[in-house]
């Protein structure tokens, strides 16, 4: 539902540019974690999103699996420089997940199996911009990549994209996760290279 | 009465929705008030902000956010946009726009840079330049509750501008307002006769207007990164508690 803003021009990038700055692109899948593969089974596995107020709501895999799923093609980018184009991914929008939920909060911590956080603003979970996605070119989700399940904010560098995801923090404090509080950037947008906190 | 700060489910609260114009002022030279009828509004807080979203005829689109001006319980959601001079939005949204023009918005959003009508302990608002309005919203919420409900915690306003065009909302600061004590400083060009030389913000005139830690008092800090940066930082050198220091940056798009 794009309203046209009478006489707004805008800048836009330079037309067909699919490369953020300082990013190559590859045709492989590399797989970078920050510890070992965990292995999660799917019938104790659980999605969980807790509000500022304690409020619990969860999904085992059958419900996940009950939800309509999308079939995104995205490009990836990764803050260690590749870039991926056009993946071809399966999953539950984070719309469907977080529409019912009551909160003020405006940011979210990820959390995962393994112990893995990442921080983001809420609204970036939002709007058809993520996934819990679960298929990846037409197969399950292998472990190394983070199945059973990962979120996916493609318009984030990629350690926004918690593998193994296993719930969703709604905070009203930003609140760093894992690579943020070693340094790494709040937000991570790619095409404006915040790899480092100060980028 | 103060309509409820309802924040409402998520995804309601985060939807856009389709704003018209129906007002404007004039607050300085490069900062206009719009004053945007937005249906079915889910009421906010003093301090939350909204996400504007532009698009162009061939479908390129671009997204900012402004703080709400208005005090919750108006009919009508003001903002007010201070024109960055080489920038994308804020031009357009500050000279362009004309009355029955659509805009395209999202929220409230924010839940920590808000001040709620039951907070009773004293308030400082350090603003820097457009880093006003949110500051404005809690002035007029309080002083909306003061008149139905009898005396409401008071509060102080360091306003730092460049000099004394760019005060918005001038005519309102001045008014008699009891509990709110305000103060200026500029950074460039003082008025006629002003005691302090225009310089940027010192410790010292935070000294003259914050309130004693003993006090408890909860700050709010908001305007252009580097000031907020630069008055939290003096404010906890003063000794105010860092958990009480509440802050928002007006950084450039994303972040
Ligand atoms: C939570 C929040 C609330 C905000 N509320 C308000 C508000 O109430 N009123 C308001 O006028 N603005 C507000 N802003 C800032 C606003 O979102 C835009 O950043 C601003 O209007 C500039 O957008 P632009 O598209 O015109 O400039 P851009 O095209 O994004 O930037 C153009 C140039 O200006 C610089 N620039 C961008 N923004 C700023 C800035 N704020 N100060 C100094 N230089 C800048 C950029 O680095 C760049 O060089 C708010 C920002 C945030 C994050």
């Amino acid at each position: 539902m794009a309203i046209v803003s009478r006489g707004f021009q805008g800048r836009r990038r330079p037309s067909d540019h699919r490369l953020p700055p300082g990013q190559y692109e590859t045709v492989d899948f590399p797989v970078l974690s920050a510890g070992p593969t965990p292995r999660v089974d799917r019938d104790t596995w659980r999605f969980s999103v807790v509000t500022e107020g304690g409020e619990r709501h969860s999904w085992t895999w059958p419900q996940l699996m009950a939800l309509p799923a999308e079939r995104p093609v995205v490009d990836l980018h990764c803050v260690t420089k590749w870039s991926k184009f056009g993946t071809a991914w399966q999953g539950v929008s984070l719309d469907m997940l977080l529409a019912q939920i009551h909160t003020e909060a405006e940011f979210a911590l990820v959390h995962a199996y393994g112990g893995y956080t990442t921080n983001l603003p809420l609204k970036d979970l939002l709007d058809g911009q993520a996934w819990i996605a679960y298929g990846y070119d037409g197969r399950d989700l292998t472990p190394e990549h983070g199945g059973p399940a990962r979120l996916l904010v493609p318009h984030l560098y990629l350690w926004k994209s918690a593998k193994w995801v296993r719930g969703i923090q709604l905070l009203v404090r930003d609140e760093p996760g894992f690579w943020e509080s070693a340094g790494y950037h709040d937000y991570g947008d790619p095409w404006r290279e915040q790899r480092y906190q100060g980028d | 009465m103060a309509r409820a700060a309802v924040s409402g489910r998520l995804g309601e609260r985060l939807r856009w929705r389709v704003a018209t114009l129906v007002g404007q002022r004039e607050e300085t030279p490069t900062t206009r008030t719009l004053v945007l009828d937005v249906p079915g509004w889910p009421g906010h807080l003093a301090g939350q902000h909204v996400d504007v979203r532009l698009t162009a005829e061939d479908g390129y689109s671009t997204q900012r956010s402004y703080s709400i001006a208005s005090a919750p319980d108006g009919a009508l959601l003001e903002l007010t946009v201070q024109q960055v001079s080489d920038g994308e939005v804020s031009p357009y949204l500050a000279h362009d726009l004309l009355a029955g023009d659509l805009l395209e918005l999202r929220g409230p959003v924010g839940g920590w840079f808000v001040w709620r009508p039951d907070q009773t302990e004293p308030v400082l608002l350090v603003a820097g330049g457009s880093g006003i309005v949110p500051l404005m919203a809690m002035i007029r919420a309080r002083r909306q509750l003061q008149m139905q409900l009898g005396p409401m915690a008071p509060f102080r306003l360091l306003y730092s501008v460049r000099s004394p065009a760019d005060r918005m909302y001038l005519a309102e600061l001045q008014a008699h307002d009891p509990g709110l004590d305000v103060h200026f400083l500029y950074t460039r060009q003082a008025p006629e006769g002003w005691q302090r030389p225009p310089r940027r913000l010192a410790e010292a005139d935070l000294a003259a207007v914050a309130w004693p830690p003993s006090a408890q008092p909860t700050s709010y800090v908001c305007g252009p990164t580097g000031f907020v940066e630069h008055a939290a930082d003096l404010l906890v050198g003063l000794g105010q508690a860092p958990d009480r220091i509440r802050t928002e940056r007006f950084g450039p798009t994303g972040g």
